[in-house]
């Protein structure tokens, strides 16, 4: 287990591709597989920003639901006619927003900036709420459709929940071996310097808040690609894709997991979604359950349950894990 | 549209009973904040644990005024218990911390009201001396929301008094300025804390047992408001009691008078407010630039 661990440690984008390979396999329906699939790049995105750069969003579902609504409005409303369009719409709108959101809140740092976050996130909540003509308002965003996928000519049909699994998880794949890209860049690095010591890293001459903006945005990437997959997944855009709740579930599957750590989000995600899904059966208060085991994990364990793993395995990978 | 004074005036009025919850709401953010540096994001939660305190104690005792004393402190003392025993554990870690921990405990108090109470609020009625209105002359107002601009004002000047006229006011404000050389002077600054978390905590069950005859008492219902307290907060100032008031009636205002002219827009504006604030003044109007960045 310590040898397999360290080894992902060293590959984490090939162990990426192995394990999520076997995944739907392993899991009791296979919808549930793309849901962990499509929230573990959510808190990727949001792992990006938080565990990495050291900024906490409280407002992470404004970019999700602007990449729901991005990629729902064009293929629903504008009745674009391919399906990668479709999904290019919803990053690209979720990088506006993170673009202006970011530049707001970056004008204050910690706990401002948590609040600053929440609080534009919760102005998208309204705003769509309020725009019944052009995201459906309280009764969501209907009748997307999932179109057969155009590669080079090849037709794909994506109906199947295992066609649509093995097709999220590509563009995942893609997703993560970007991310990677991006932490062992010189960029990375900087990230890291700034989560650290931000006063160091500026006086090393970096553009602090220009650094700190372009983490924002990539991570608004990440989380709009996973609305739009999400807004494919569901056929609907419900208006809570922009509501607090859905950025403190990206809060707590990056914790529950570990913040900072390559592989956390996933771990989270996974731990998250098939928790909740195993206690729904017994009672619909499960969050009360999920809301019970986070705060237990923000005392004693705040590494989460990967980087815990990792920091405690002998020959477990390299110190991985959030700066406490 | 009628635009005429007699039309605006009440909204004026309405917008000063909300800008009261905002205050009160704030103020405990803002007061907990300036000293232990804690944002408490329970405090949308205890707001409504509040409004339900106030239903429970009412059935139980047949006595409004008793409820509306009670519940606050029941609220107060929950708060003395959740930073005992959690809040505490956090010190000295990032400051995000004690943020994600309430975050957490928002969650576990909405659900564990939807347990308890159902998910469908209860309706609380104003007591039969408040029920009706009051002619002030040049209109009539509900009894009931004038004693909510009462009350808010009793407490604000009983709160300022506290802060300027007594010596553990005098400790907490010297703590929020130098805990350490407070410390130094051998003053339990743990006490202290734990006394300001509670009476924040007791400031947020009294914003709900005040709102709970207006707006009823239900699980979700202090999601917004905490959202838009914190808004009131980085408006005013972190950590700034005047600019907690100044802002809270401001949005209050702003909130009701936009509900008068496109009802559509209000809770939008209190964020575009926010929004040109930090445009102009990022440390907001009463802030200090570099307070607990």
């Amino acid at each position: 287990m310590g040898a397999l661990i360290s080894w992902g440690g060293r590959h984490p984008v090939a162990a990426f591709g192995m394990f999520f390979a076997v995944f739907p396999f392993l899991m009791p329906y296979k919808s549930l597989a793309s849901q962990v699939l499509i929230f573990g790049l959510f808190a990727l995105g949001f792992n990006l920003l938080y565990g990495y750069t050291g900024l906490l969003s409280f407002g992470h579902a404004a970019y999700y639901g602007l990449g729901a609504y991005g990629t729902g409005i064009a293929l629903a409303k504008l009745k674009i006619g391919s399906l990668w369009l479709g999904i290019a719409a919803g990053p690209l709108l979720a990088v506006l927003g993170g673009a202006a959101i970011g530049f707001f809140c970056l004008r204050r740092r910690g706990i401002y900036f948590a609040m600053l976050t929440l609080a534009f996130a919760q102005l998208l909540y309204f705003v769509a709420f309020h725009l019944p003509d052009v995201t459906g308002g309280d009764d969501g965003l209907r009748g997307i459709p999932l179109l057969p996928l155009n590669l080079f000519g090849w037709k794909i049909d994506l109906e199947g929940s295992l066609a649509f699994y093995y097709f999220t998880f590509v563009l995942v794949w893609l997703a993560v071996a970007g991310l990677k890209r991006i932490l062992d860049s010189p960029f990375g690095s900087v990230l890291q310097a700034i989560r650290e010591n931000g006063d160091r890293a500026s006086a090393c001459g970096y553009d602090v808040r220009r650094v700190k903006h372009l983490s924002f945005v990539f991570s608004a990437f990440f989380a709009g690609l996973a609305g739009g997959l999400d807004a494919l997944r569901l056929a609907v855009v419900p208006v809570e894709s922009l509501y607090w709740v859905t950025s403190g579930q990206v809060v707590i599957m990056t914790l529950l997991g570990g913040a900072g750590t390559f592989f956390g989000p996933f771990v989270g995600a996974g731990t998250y979604l098939v928790l909740g899904d195993r206690l729904a059966v017994f009672t619909e208060r499960w969050p009360l359950v999920i809301g019970l085991i986070f705060m237990a994990f923000v005392l004693f364990l705040p590494k989460g349950i990967w980087g815990t793993l990792v920091a405690n395995l002998p020959g477990g990978a390299p110190a991985e894990g959030k700066w406490h | 549209m009628d635009f005429s004074l007699a039309a605006v005036l009440p909204q004026i009025f309405t917008g000063l009973v909300l800008g009261m919850l905002f205050v009160l709401l704030a103020i405990g953010l803002s007061l907990i904040f300036g000293l232990m540096t804690v944002v408490n994001f329970s405090h949308g939660a205890l707001y409504m644990l509040g409004a339900y305190f106030t239903v429970f104690f009412l059935g139980y005792t047949r006595n409004f005024w008793l409820a509306l004393l009670l519940a606050p402190l029941m609220v107060g003392t929950f708060g003395l218990l959740v930073e005992r025993f959690l809040i505490r554990r956090l010190y000295g870690r990032s400051p995000d911390d004690p943020l994600l921990l309430t975050f957490g405990l928002s969650l576990v108090l909405i659900e564990t009201a939807k347990l308890v109470w159902g998910k469908i609020g209860l309706t609380l009625d104003p007591p039969r001396e408040l029920g009706g209105a009051v002619n002030l002359g040049f209109m009539a107002f509900p009894a009931y929301r004038l004693f909510v601009i009462a009350v808010t004002v009793g407490v604000l000047l009983a709160l300022w008094a506290f802060l300027t006229r007594t010596n553990v006011g005098l400790i907490i404000r010297a703590g929020s300025r130098d805990p350490l050389m407070v410390r130094a002077l051998g003053i339990d600054l743990n006490r202290i804390w734990l006394l300001v978390f509670g009476i924040g905590c007791a400031l947020a069950g009294l914003a709900g047992a005040l709102a709970g005859p207006m707006r009823g008492a239900y699980a979700e219902m202090g999601v917004t408001m905490v959202i838009e307290s914190f808004v009131v907060v980085v408006v005013g100032g972190m950590g700034s009691l005047l600019g907690a008031v100044v802002a809270g009636i401001m949005m209050g205002q702003v909130v009701g008078i936009t509900t008068f002219f496109a009802p559509a827009l209000a809770e939008i504006m209190v964020f575009v407010v926010m929004a040109l604030v930090l445009l102009v003044r990022p440390s907001g109007i009463f802030g200090e630039a570099g307070l607990m960045e």
